[in-house]
């Protein structure tokens, strides 16, 4: 059984550390926060401006003045702050931020990153996803593993404009997880989702790899 | 005693600033923290050939749309400019040039612009289309693109409280873009929700200091217009 939206959610939560200072991408990446562990402290940082973002108002309670970078209505957690987007940018762009979780049209076997435009497409522009992969100390990507067609969304080399070239540490597909010692290396195969054997995982994969499970 | 900057509304407030061609700073993120008393004074005003420099294209019928719909915008510069049909509608026949910044480099050529620093280096952006002829260069061992900084003729920016001698605090997220792009026009008019005597704000907490806005109007009936309405349960009262 590949593993689902929330299940994908789930696994990158794994990835938290207690401390982190963490971005989470617009999509499934914003379900991460649903499962941060009880007891760690994580502090989530929205490219708009504020550090400690909370969970959604209760109805009546929405402030128009408090959103994150998907623009939902939100709320703060006790001790958060709010800054301008230099201010946001300089933490993103300076390494203080830990990690971050986006998603993705592709990634190469080179741990580069395409998911702002499709050429010939309505382009709605990168946002801050070029400045996260750019500046941020940890890069998970979240996606299928496949796109619609079937092809391969992690592949030998990207075929759409890049938002960043050699950023991504991991991957987590409804396959599995892919991950990189360092941004030297090649990606590893090192977990299957339940039911997902290295074959299947073989089969659907363009890029080179190295299996580890 | 300094002349008091603040102006009866926003027509007046920009009166004399505005010709066709110019290039106008507006700040917020999505409809957060927008000066839109002041966008609608431009779309009156009908100055057109606008180059307009802001996070966002606004929606349909708020924030920057209204002004894509009238076709006084030639050229945007953002980082993301989704929901807006009538913007797609121009952009795909070609009718508009945009120029898509990364946020933090926006941002921050925002704030070199107004800080007198015309360029920086910063890796955002390297190996990607943003890079495209612009001056690559090595800093231990990793590629950085060189950005210049932004100067608008006009800067529009909307805050929650300030003094007649522009001292301005924003609110929450409605921060965002305001206070790079309050000093990064040759002239700056903010909008605030409510004015406050001078020395009220505690200087402390002031977040933009006056000397960054030559003219102020204080806005009334804000929309308070949210994008995306997200909420939870409340939890169930026992008993």
């Amino acid at each position: 059984m590949p593993w689902k939206r929330e299940q994908l959610a789930e696994r990158a939560a794994r990835e938290l550390r207690d401390g982190y200072y963490v971005n989470l991408g617009i999509g499934i990446p914003t379900l991460v926060a649903n499962f941060i562990p009880d007891g760690m402290q994580v502090v989530l940082q929205s490219e708009n401006g504020m550090l400690g973002i909370g969970p959604f108002p209760y109805e009546g309670e929405e402030d128009a003045d408090l959103i994150n970078a998907g623009k939902q209505t939100i709320t703060a957690v006790p001790g958060s702050s709010y800054f301008s987007s230099a201010d946001s940018f300089a933490m993103i762009r300076g390494g203080h931020i830990n990690l971050t979780v986006l998603g993705a049209m592709e990634v190469s076997e080179n741990g580069d990153l395409a998911n702002w435009m499709v050429p010939g497409k309505m382009v709605k522009g990168m946002g801050g996803a070029m400045d996260l992969v750019a500046g941020v100390r940890r890069v998970v990507v979240v996606m299928e593993h496949t796109a619609p067609n079937g092809t391969s969304k992690l592949k030998a080399r990207c075929e759409l404009p890049l938002t960043g070239q050699n950023v991504v540490d991991m991957v987590i597909t409804d396959l599995g997880v892919f991950q990189r010692p360092d941004r030297h290396s090649p990606f590893e195969l090192i977990e299957l989702a339940p039911g997902v054997t290295p074959a299947m995982v073989k089969e659907r994969t363009s890029a080179h790899y190295i299996a580890r499970v | 005693m300094m002349a008091s900057k603040l102006y009866p509304d926003a027509r007046a407030a920009l009166a004399g600033l505005l010709r066709d061609g110019m290039t106008v700073m507006s700040g917020g993120f999505g409809l957060c923290g927008l000066p839109e008393h002041l966008i609608q004074a431009l779309q009156e005003s009908g100055v057109k050939g606008l180059t307009v420099i802001s996070n966002n294209a606004g929606v349909d019928d708020f924030g920057l749309g209204p002004l894509l719909r009238t076709r006084q915008i030639r050229k945007m510069v953002s980082s993301y400019v989704g929901e807006n049909k009538e913007f797609e509608r121009q952009f795909l026949a070609g009718e508009i040039e945009v120029e898509f910044n990364p946020q933090g480099t926006l941002a921050e050529r925002c704030r070199a612009g107004g800080a007198g620093i015309p360029a920086f280096y910063t890796r955002t952006g390297a190996g990607t289309p943003v890079a495209e002829g612009k001056e690559q260069r090595e800093f231990g061992g990793e590629p950085y693109i060189l950005e210049t900084g932004l100067v608008a003729d006009l800067s529009i920016v909307r805050a929650w409280r300030g003094d007649e001698l522009g001292n301005l605090v924003y609110r929450r997220t409605a921060r965002n873009f305001n206070p790079v792009m309050a000093t990064a026009g040759k002239v700056t008019v903010a909008e605030i929700e409510e004015l406050v005597p001078v020395g009220s704000i505690d200087p402390d907490h002031v977040h933009t200091p006056g000397v960054f806005v030559q003219r102020m109007i204080v806005g009334t009936g804000y929309s308070r217009r949210i994008e995306q309405r997200t909420t939870r349960p409340r939890p169930q009262g026992r008993g």
